[in-house]
């Protein structure tokens, strides 16, 4: 269990104020510019020894990313940072929580990944209904440039950093790297091809760096306790502290800090109280957002919280948003009610995508009620499986995943309804 | 130029290449629905999938740059699942309404589900339903067949420039609209039909007329400006039913204007189908003997110089040289072709062409327009203009009326004097026509029409020498014509000393007038003359006629036009013409024969071999030529007076323009004139 010491975010609850002042005292903006004088290399090297995988679901090494950022632009033009703050994956609420209560870290955060990437302006790409977040944001953003920590010469170290808040209109597509750029461009929401990939052509054609909230927000904290203290917590290759945020059927519903590769069960039973019923009324959970499959409970008494870990069991990390269903949940419902989800999300670019989403989530409407016949459920994962893989972008995807996952472990319930509806008729 | 692997077999390809491109050049046919060359690479209909080895899903070749050492399989179960796949998904939405659909035949989606489906569906929820948009006269819209490739979008934002479709709504609920259900106002709308891969865009006029098994095609040459640009008729029966584009890169690529591609159903209204003699006052049906008996009652006792002709925007050139031939055998030279008044002359060749070439604008950094209204004049120049103002950079600037030619230009008024600072260098554009690498000028008809005509010219070809026009290998001087006959006429010479104001001012003196379908130019000074018409239509022309003679239409005659380039094309025999119509040239040469002094060929070749002697290029086709640069102009002051440019009658140009209701419905709904349905109106 992480100890106190060890927390990155400790306003996470919102129990001190979000100002300058106050995030000073939480160590924030703590000898800035002394990190900032170490320079672009040794920053982005620190990030990579930290081990720091990207906190946006894909788990890409951060460090990693911010070096395929040219040194140097030839062409003497910009190169931008975007924190992508679209947090919109259902079951997930951490990035709410930082710009809430402690926008600081992610300022702090920009004004140092901005710095090793060259960037000349960041732009946080907001969800457009996280209103109080935006206000908290700009707010913060404001007192760091009157303070001088960002803008013309930040923090006294020579080098020039805008922040601009963004807000979004509330498209989960626009969480995709791509889309959310032209999103910001003022475009419609849709997915580029890939490649070029954003470090080559991103927003306005220039090289773009696009990372999670909670990722450039670690970084400071990071930098300042140094890669070897991130690295210690948690497994190899999956290191640090991550937020958690975990909903559903539990008694204490939650968002905490733990450290990576923590026993799921533990996270349940320490930090929300335990399933409701105890842990034995567990049916499943969704261990990382909406678009992972479902883990069924005898994975869920073992399994540790990590990228790695969950992969192992065909799940995934995702973002860390654990969605625990007891045994009074109809899992066919609740898989179908994500189906519907992905649907009405989906932009539209793309033809599996575009027709796929819709043609499952009508299977599935049939499925709940069992009005199927039992090859229907092959034929649906043939679907998915044609889905998956074939788009532009993950949200293909993201809508195959829970429907894979209910099919994988919970495929006897779904045959059992189809039996049910089948006598139910047959009596009529 | 990277190396790839395709199916075992190693390929090498440009830079910058895509790996469709590459396995095509490997052989390896890729379906594909939102790729096309032309336009920007979508990648969202992923038809075009196929795998790559170590890739850990399907990659979208169209999308995809080559790299070196890739090794890409078009052939295995992978990518025949993908394929089935994608094809799935595009059907289940589909109506399959084939048999209804004018698309039916000529279908991407019926073409590709054959090949590459499974031939059954698997599905069997409700299919969506799209609400039809109304965009105009000229493009039926069932959305409900839509798939959602963006080709339409695409075309219309990249190379139409105009900005009014799109796409609405997400998911399975979007649609391709104009937002707004507004007209599409652009001249190369019709474009989107060819486009659309399915029969979501489709033809209004041509609704549900033929199937496209049914039609005969024909590839020929288009007269409706002096673009020349390829067309295909298809006809059924003796009638042309639609016309489409055939690609040529050196002209037209693969678009043709609007009016190009609807103006067909003005070949089969209003024609002469037999020769007229006006009888006390009012036009009388004839046969064809009674006319020229007319008209040689008429010439009797008339001198030479007191036969003139005039020879209209869109005949060909054997029409032209059996006309002259005629005259001259009558002893006459006086035969014009410059009706408009353009001040050009026959002695260099170079200064009535488009000498830079439509392909060539590709290459040009700054051009200077003069005169003309390139968007309404000549379509497809523009549309060049356009592609390399977007790709290369090209710099317009215009004299002249403010222009919309759906990019921006630098307007520099419509005064002419502008070019006297221009030359002297004074004007800023001298300084950016300094600066060009390959600058280029167009001058148009509005320009050599002006008073100062000539004067113009001279200006235009000093312009030219002093800035750089005139290089090794290229030549920036170009004139923008607007008559599909007007370089060929040229050619021929005809010309009369004094242009159209002396022939006018000679009036008088003309005892005998012909006409050759010149229906647009104010022609009543030569009210007095005896005037014989020859043309395809019942226009202007005709209704003033002595006598009227029934020609052929471009669709129903084999003829050589020359376009603005310079280029020589032939066009081709689709239909018969109707009734007792004949093609133009035979009449001159029957008539010849009647007054004793028949014309020295029996059918068109022995007229090509005849023509081939005064203008031998005319045996050299499909070529664009190289002009050798002269002097040429008359050195003058150029009045102040504002230039005038044409286009503003675009949908009522010529005779076939005028007596085609698509086009007259296309002039209403840009005038935003809506036709009433109700049985009570009119």
């Amino acid at each position: 269990m992480l100890q106190d010491k060890d927390r990155i975010f400790t306003n996470l609850y919102g129990f001190q104020s979000f100002g300058l002042k106050a995030a000073k005292a939480r160590g924030d903006w703590d000898g800035t510019k002394a990190l900032l004088e170490k320079g672009k290399d040794w920053i982005i090297s620190e990030m990579k020894d930290s081990g720091l995988r990207g906190r946006g679901g894909a788990g890409f090494p951060t460090g990693l990313k911010w070096s395929f950022m040219p040194k140097e632009n030839p062409d003497g033009g910009p190169s931008y940072l975007v924190v992508n703050a679209d947090e919109g994956e259902p079951g997930t609420c951490k990035d709410r929580e930082i710009m809430r209560h402690d926008p600081h870290k992610l300022i702090e955060g920009c004004l140092i990944a901005g710095f090793a990437m060259n960037a000349s302006a960041a732009y946080i790409y907001i969800r457009g209904e996280f209103h109080e977040e935006a206000d908290a944001l700009e707010v913060a953003i404001e007192e760091a440039y009157a303070d001088g920590l960002i803008g013309k010469n930040a923090c006294k170290s020579g080098y020039d950093l805008d922040v601009y808040v963004h807000r979004g209109a509330g498209a989960y597509i626009c969480g995709e790297e791509t889309a959310l750029i032209e999103s910001l461009e003022g475009k419609k929401g849709q997915p580029r091809l890939k490649p070029p990939f954003p470090a080559n052509v991103g927003v306005w054609g220039r090289p773009t760096t696009v990372n999670n909230v909670e990722s450039i927000a670690v970084a400071p904290t990071i930098l300042r306790r140094g890669a070897s203290w991130f690295s210690g917590l948690g497994r190899p290759n999956n290191t640090g502290t991550k937020l958690f945020c975990i909903s559903g059927h539990v008694n204490n519903p939650c968002n905490v800090e733990e450290e990576m590769g923590i026993p799921l069960k533990e996270l349940i039973e320490k930090h929300c109280g335990g399933v409701r019923g105890g842990w034995d009324n567990l049916m499943a959970v969704i261990p990382g957002g909406s678009s992972v499959p479902v883990l069924p409970k005898d994975i869920c008494d073992t399994v540790l919280m990590d990228f790695d870990s969950l992969r192992d069991v065909q799940s995934g990390l995702g973002t860390a948003a654990v969605i625990v269903m007891d045994k009074s949940t109809d899992i066919v419902r609740a898989i179908t009610r994500l189906s519907a989800f992905y649907k009405h999300e989906s932009c539209g670019q793309c033809t599996p995508c575009r027709e796929g989403t819709g043609w499952m989530w009508r299977m599935m409407e049939r499925l709940c009620a069992g009005n199927a016949e039992l090859e229907e459920i092959d034929m649906l994962l043939d679907v998915s499986k044609k889905i998956e893989g074939h788009t532009i972008c993950a949200l293909g995807d993201a809508a195959a995943w829970p429907i894979q996952g209910l099919m994988r472990h919970f495929r006897g319930e779904v045959e059992q309804r189809i039996a049910d509806y089948k006598s139910r008729v047959a009596a009529e | 130029m990277p190396t790839l692997t395709v199916n075992g077999q190693e390929v090498t390809v440009e830079d910058g290449a895509t790996v469709l491109q590459a396995c095509e050049a490997a052989g390896a046919e890729i379906p594909r629905f939102c790729y096309h060359e032309r336009l920007s690479i979508a990648g969202n209909c992923r038809m075009c999938l196929v795998e790559m080895e170590k890739a850990p899903k399907p990659i979208a070749s169209c999308a995809m740059p080559a790299g070196d050492g890739m090794v890409i399989h078009t052939d295995t179960e992978y990518v025949k699942k993908a394929r089935e796949g994608v094809m799935e998904f595009l059907l289940i939405n589909h109506p399959l309404d084939c048999p209804i659909c004018d698309q039916g035949g000529e279908c991407d989606l019926q073409d590709q589900s054959v090949a590459y489906g499974t031939g059954e569906s698997r599905y069997q929820e409700n299919k969506r339903a799209v609400n039809d948009k109304d965009i105009g006269p000229l493009i039926s819209t069932t959305m409900t067949r839509c798939i959602h490739c963006m080709r339409c979008v695409r075309f219309s934002t990249e190379v139409a420039g105009f900005q009014e479709m799109g796409s609405i709504w997400r998911g399975e609920h979007t649609e391709v609209t104009t937002y707004l259900e507004g007209l599409l106002d652009s001249e190369m709308s019709g474009n989107v039909i060819d486009l659309c891969p399915v029969g979501a865009l489709t033809s209004k006029p041509y609704a549900f007329t033929a199937r496209s098994w049914e039609l005969k095609k024909v590839e020929t040459v288009d007269v409706m400006d002096a673009v020349g640009s390829n067309i295909r008729l298809d006809t059924r029966g003796n009638e042309v039913m639609r016309v489409l584009p055939v690609l040529n890169e050196e002209i037209n690529e693969e678009w043709i204007s609007d009016k190009t591609r609807f103006h067909y159903d003005g070949l089969k209204k209003r024609r002469l189908d037999r020769p007229y003699v006006r009888k006390s006052g009012k036009l009388q049906a004839v046969e064809w003997g009674d006319a020229f008996l007319a008209m040689q009652k008429a010439l009797k006792g008339v001198k030479g110089d007191q036969i003139a002709a005039v020879v209209g925007p869109m005949a060909d050139m054997e029409s032209m040289f059996a006309l002259k031939g005629l005259l001259n055998s009558m002893g006459s030279e006086k035969i014009e072709s410059r009706l408009c008044g353009a001040e050009i002359d026959t002695k260099v060749r170079a200064s009535y062409l488009f000498n830079t070439t439509i392909e060539g604008i590709e290459q040009a950094d700054y051009c200077l327009i003069i005169g003309a209204n390139p968007r309404l004049e000549a379509t497809l120049v523009n549309s060049r203009l356009r592609k390399a103002v977007v790709e290369n950079g090209l710099a317009v600037a215009n004299v002249g009326p403010e222009l919309d030619l759906t990019f921006s230009v630098n307007e520099l008024g419509d005064d002419p004097k502008v070019l006297e600072s221009i030359l002297s260098g004074d004007h800023d554009a001298a300084k950016a026509l300094k600066k060009a690498k390959k600058p280029m000028l167009i001058l148009g008809e509005g320009a050599l029409r002006h008073k100062s005509g000539k004067a113009i010219l001279a200006h235009a070809r000093d312009i030219a020498d002093t800035y750089g026009l005139i290089a090794d290998g290229w030549n920036g001087f170009n004139v923008l014509h607007s008559a599909a006959s007007q370089v060929g006429a040229l050619d021929l010479g005809l010309t009369v000393e004094g242009n159209m104001a002396a022939l006018r001012d000679d009036a008088a003196n003309i005892k005998v007038f012909f006409n050759l379908g010149e229906d647009d130019t104010d022609l009543s000074a030569f009210n007095k003359s005896f005037k014989i018409y020859i043309g395809s239509h019942g226009d202007a022309g005709a209704a003033s006629a002595d006598v009227v003679l029934p020609g052929s239409a471009y669709s129903e005659k084999s003829g050589t036009y020359i376009n603005m380039e310079g280029r020589v094309q032939r066009s081709a025999k689709a239909v018969f013409a109707p009734g007792a119509a004949r093609e133009d040239w035979s009449i001159f040469r029957a008539f010849s024969e009647v007054i004793g002094n028949a014309l020295p060929y029996n059918d068109l070749n022995e007229l090509r071999k005849h023509m081939a002697d005064v203008c031998p290029h005319v045996m050299t086709l499909d070529v664009a030529p190289t002009a050798e640069w002269n002097k040429f102009g008359r050195k003058a002051k150029i009045a102040g007076e504002a230039l005038s440019v044409g286009g503003d009658n675009y949908y009522r140009s010529n005779p076939i323009a005028r007596a085609s209701k698509i086009l007259a419905d296309c002039e209403n709904a840009r005038n935003g004139i809506i036709e009433e349905a109700t049985g009570t109106n009119g």
